[in-house]
């Protein structure tokens, strides 16, 4: 039986995916589970599964195309089996999908797949409109599929290698659509227009000075989103700012403790130190821990906490849950490996956009203190600067100590100014009290 | 698996019949003359087969420069015609041989769709009507030699190559011939050894036009120096058959001229053979006469294929089977990779022989590489001297930036033999790099590529 690949919704935000290229073409067999195409949201580039076995009849919107969440953007049938594209297939899909919200499976799937599937967002009371939950059609794929192994030898023309190197395209990160999946000329050119440069490609001889030459980078889907959602953060919401400087003494020889037994890549950061103590308090003062939406403040049970962390084109956060009940341990390899993953595109549509809070560290860079925007439909977000020597004032004398300041920007619509003081005045006395962190 | 009809046993049809026999689809061939189509019955294999006896003879017709002396040179184009067809029906037999050995059902007679999936073949005199169904129907029916409106041709005075191969068993003492390429090239060669005053009327500039004009310019001396008379951005006006033979009026540069000849060979390209197939009946798409498909070969109507010289793709027998193995891969839920036209080996066997693929200089540039142009003369060339073969040049065209391989020109002895290492270079996208860490044996006239690749790259060794 024919049906149809819908769009899936990979994130909270989700609108619209961007096919990047489809991996079968029509009339390919395709094998239940079998990567299927690759799509792009705001955040991730990530490939779709089938969801079942037969042949990809039909593709409705091909590589480059934008479908809707939840519109189909392909059909599976029987090997044989004749199909037509659905006509104003949009509008049929929504019906559909609502039908089987919020629990995928759909009937025609056999429920054994050991993979993993999109979970549709999760459901908000007061959340409008409701979001289509991806029929359980599609199954996502993270990480795999994708050469990693650098030793592995690189399938890819002699062609395809001199314009990687030229054009800055990493190939361990492409898939290749020449025979026996070598990566050919026209894979290294897409790539490159998608903008998975890993460096910008080197300038053409200098322009004289005032000619105005220069060069125009095309936006990626992540430049554009981060472009309109900080324009959508910054201009509606009431922003205000708490600083505070933490005494870090405490915390850093409690840390130095902690790490004096750990191995070189478990060692426990400051970052994670923030992350625990921001969690703790959020729990004690949930009035941060909560999300605008139009026609009410919603308040999640747990607590989520989104880690900002650099991309080469951008940033991603990253959302670490119930850091409030979780040791500095697990915290640590938790921010590790979503952080890690994230930087190589495999961050999972699931593992990000639920948070209330974001935590944004700039510390690494020597920033004294900075003031971070806060994402909707986030309430507030934490701005951590480095852990500095300086002069203070301990017992009436004059003593080095090390410092760290942070600063909590709130969304004025729903907290106030004294909600966030003593937010913020929690977080310090965690910090100045670390041991509170580690119960 | 689908089963499948194919219309017409040609190069594209009978190789289609084939993979579709390998991939498991069952299938029927349907062909209402002879096996092998055009190419081996009245094509490509008879012409060669002419063209190695007017070598032999030229051989003979310079046996004093190789130091061999004989009393009278008698060459007999009887003879030479029999070898041809002899050679052509040994293939043709080859190819009914393999038809069985695929197990591929062969059905004779004209066929006609006549419904969705449905075929009628005969009904012509007693003959009954067969009706054949199949999921899928590939029509593979080829084309012919094109006529102007108002000729026909008589098989004496006014022939294609059709009848050249088939019927004229005598070389004529004279011609004219109606078009400079590829089949107006052979033919001239073939009959021009043989004696004939042979005059080679083209409407560009040049004879073979498609080719790079330093190719063209090669053989254009070489036919000059055997006497030709080459009447290049001529259009013929008309002829007269007279009693002795063919009186023809030619637009020629300088002015309006006469020729007359014992006989004219039109060789101005093909028409497709799609009358009488149902096509508009059955609302498949034409395009003057070809068969409109797309990269997979499928026909506006769901379930009809067009292959080979019907669809006006390509005139070439190669092309046509790769296109016959591309629809039947399809059929059969692969996918094939399209073919990349440009990619198309063409070739031209007269002497010395033309070779190419990809793109000329001139296309190269239209298209905006950073045009690099190698050249190799086959004067420098050892196999070629020695071979007392040595007219001729390979020329490439590469694009600086990267060493792209984008087209190969050749010009001299059996260089169509040359075309293979730079087609598979451009398919598996090796570049100049790959191709000059590429040992050529020595001596070779396959070095003369290599330098030219290295002289592409401004680093020739031999000249």
């Amino acid at each position: 039986m024919a049906s149809n690949i819908l769009m899936p919704k990979m994130g909270y935000d989700m609108e619209e995916g961007k096919i990047l290229r489809w991996l079968k073409n029509e009339g390919d067999a395709v094998k239940k589970s079998e990567p299927i195409a690759e799509i792009e949201t705001d955040k991730v580039a990530i490939e779709i599964e089938a969801f079942a076995g037969g042949v990809l009849a039909k593709i409705l919107m091909p590589a480059g195309g934008v479908a809707k969440v939840g519109a189909p953007i392909g059909i599976i049938a029987e090997p044989g089996e004749k199909v037509e594209a659905p006509a104003g297939a949009e509008a049929k899909a929504e019906p559909a999908a609502a039908t089987t919200a919020p629990s995928p499976p759909s009937g025609d799937l056999s429920p054994t797949g050991e993979r993993e599937r999109v979970q549709p967002p999760q459901p908000s009371p007061l959340s409008s409109p409701p979001t289509n939950p991806p029929g359980g059609e599609v199954a996502r794929r993270a990480g795999e599929g994708v050469r990693e192994a650098p030793d592995e030898r690189l399938k890819a023309s002699p062609l395809a290698k001199k314009i990687a190197t030229d054009l800055g395209v990493e190939l361990a990160g492409l898939s290749g659509t020449g025979p026996g999946g070598r990566i050919v000329r026209r894979d290294v050119e897409e790539a490159a227009n998608q903008g998975l440069t890993g460096r910008k490609p080197a300038a053409a001889a200098a322009g004289a000075p005032g000619t105005g030459g220069g060069r125009k980078e095309p936006l990626s889907g992540m430049r554009k989103a981060i472009a309109r959602r900080m324009v959508e953060a910054m201009a509606p919401i009431p922003h205000f700012y708490v600083t505070m400087a933490v005494d870090m003494d405490a915390a850093m020889a409690l840390r130095a403790q902690i790490n004096e037994a750990r191995e070189k890549d478990e060692k426990i950061s400051v970052n994670d130190l923030v992350l625990k103590a921001c969690a703790l308090a959020l729990r004690k003062h949930p009035s941060l821990n909560a999300r605008w939406e139009s026609d009410g403040v919603f308040h999640p049970d747990e607590v989520a906490i989104s880690v900002a962390v650099a991309l080469p084109d951008g940033l991603i956060a990253p959302d670490i849950h119930q850091a409030d009940t979780k040791s500095l341990g697990t915290i640590n390899r938790e921010v590790k490996d979503k952080a890690g993953r994230a930087k190589n595109g495999h961050l999972g549509p699931d593992e990000y956009g639920r948070g209330t809070f974001t935590l944004s560290n700039l510390g690494m860079f020597g920033v004294e203190s900075f003031t971070a925007i806060v994402t909707p439909p986030q309430s507030a977000a934490i701005a951590v600067g480095a852990v500095t020597q300086e002069a203070v004032v301990k017992d009436g004398q004059l003593a080095v100590g090390q410092v760290m300041r942070f600063t909590i920007s709130a969304d004025h619509r729903i907290t106030d100014g004294a909600g966030s003081a003593q937010f913020a005045v929690e977080v310090k006395r965690l910090l100045e009290n670390p041991l509170q962190l580690l119960v | 698996m689908p089963s499948v009809i194919i219309i017409g046993g040609g190069p594209g049809g009978y190789v289609a019949a084939i993979r579709a026999a390998q991939l498991g689809l069952e299938v029927t061939l349907v062909e209402r003359e002879w096996l092998g189509g055009v190419c081996l019955n009245w094509g490509c294999i008879p012409t060669k087969a002419l063209l190695r006896n007017a070598e032999v003879l030229s051989l003979f017709q310079h046996a004093k420069d190789w130091g061999v002396t004989m009393e009278k040179l008698n060459a007999d184009y009887g003879v030479a015609f029999d070898r041809s067809r002899k050679v052509a029906d040994q293939l043709v037999k080859g190819i009914g041989f393999l038809m069985k050995k695929n197990k591929i059902k062969v059905v004779t007679g004209d066929a006609k769709l006549a419904g969705k999936g449905v075929v009628t073949v005969g009904g012509a005199g007693d003959k009954a009507v067969q009706t054949l169904a199949a999921d899928h129907v590939i029509l593979a029916v080829g084309a012919r030699p094109r006529l102007l409106p108002g000729m026909t041709a008589d098989g004496e005075r006014v022939v294609t190559s059709r009848e050249a191969l088939l019927d004229n068993r005598t070389a004529p003492k004279s011609i004219v011939i109606l078009g400079g390429g590829a089949i107006g090239c052979e033919f001239a060669y073939v009959y021009g050894t043989y004696g004939a005053k042979v005059t080679l009327v083209e409407m560009r500039d040049h004879l073979l036009p498609l080719e790079d004009p330093e190719s063209s310019e090669v053989l254009e001396k070489a036919y000059k120096a055997k006497g030709f008379d080459l009447l290049l951005g001529a259009k013929y006006e008309g002829h007269d058959v007279t009693k002795k033979g063919v009186k023809v009026r030619i637009a020629a540069k300088d002015g309006p001229k006469t020729v007359e000849a014992d006989r004219m060979l039109v060789a101005l390209g093909i028409a497709p053979n799609t009358e009488g197939l149902g096509l508009e009946a059955a609302g498949v798409k034409t395009d003057r006469g070809f068969i409109t498909v797309d990269d997979q070969m499928r026909t506006n109507v769901p379930g009809v294929w067009a292959i080979g010289d019907c669809n006006g793709r390509s005139g070439l027998a190669h092309v046509a089977s790769a296109q016959g193995v591309l629809a039947v891969e399809t059929i059969a839920g692969h996918h094939p990779p399209a073919l990349r036209y440009e990619d198309m080996p063409r070739c031209t066997y007269c002497h010395p022989q033309v070779a190419s693929l990809g793109l000329t200089e001139a296309q190269a540039k239209e298209r905006g590489h950073d045009v690099k142009v190698g050249r190799f003369p086959l004067a420098a060339n050892g196999k070629a001297l020695a071979l007392g073969d040595a007219t001729g040049q390979v020329k490439v065209v590469v694009d600086g930036k990267y060493g792209e391989l984008l087209g190969v020109h050749l010009v001299g002895p059996d260089v169509t033999e040359l075309l293979p290492e730079f087609g598979l270079a451009r398919s598996a996208e090796a570049t100049a790099t790959e191709i000059e860490h590429t040992v050529h044996a020595h001596p070779t006239l396959s070095e003369a590529l290599h330098e030219a690749v290295l002289g592409a790259m401004g680093r020739a060794i031999h000249i």
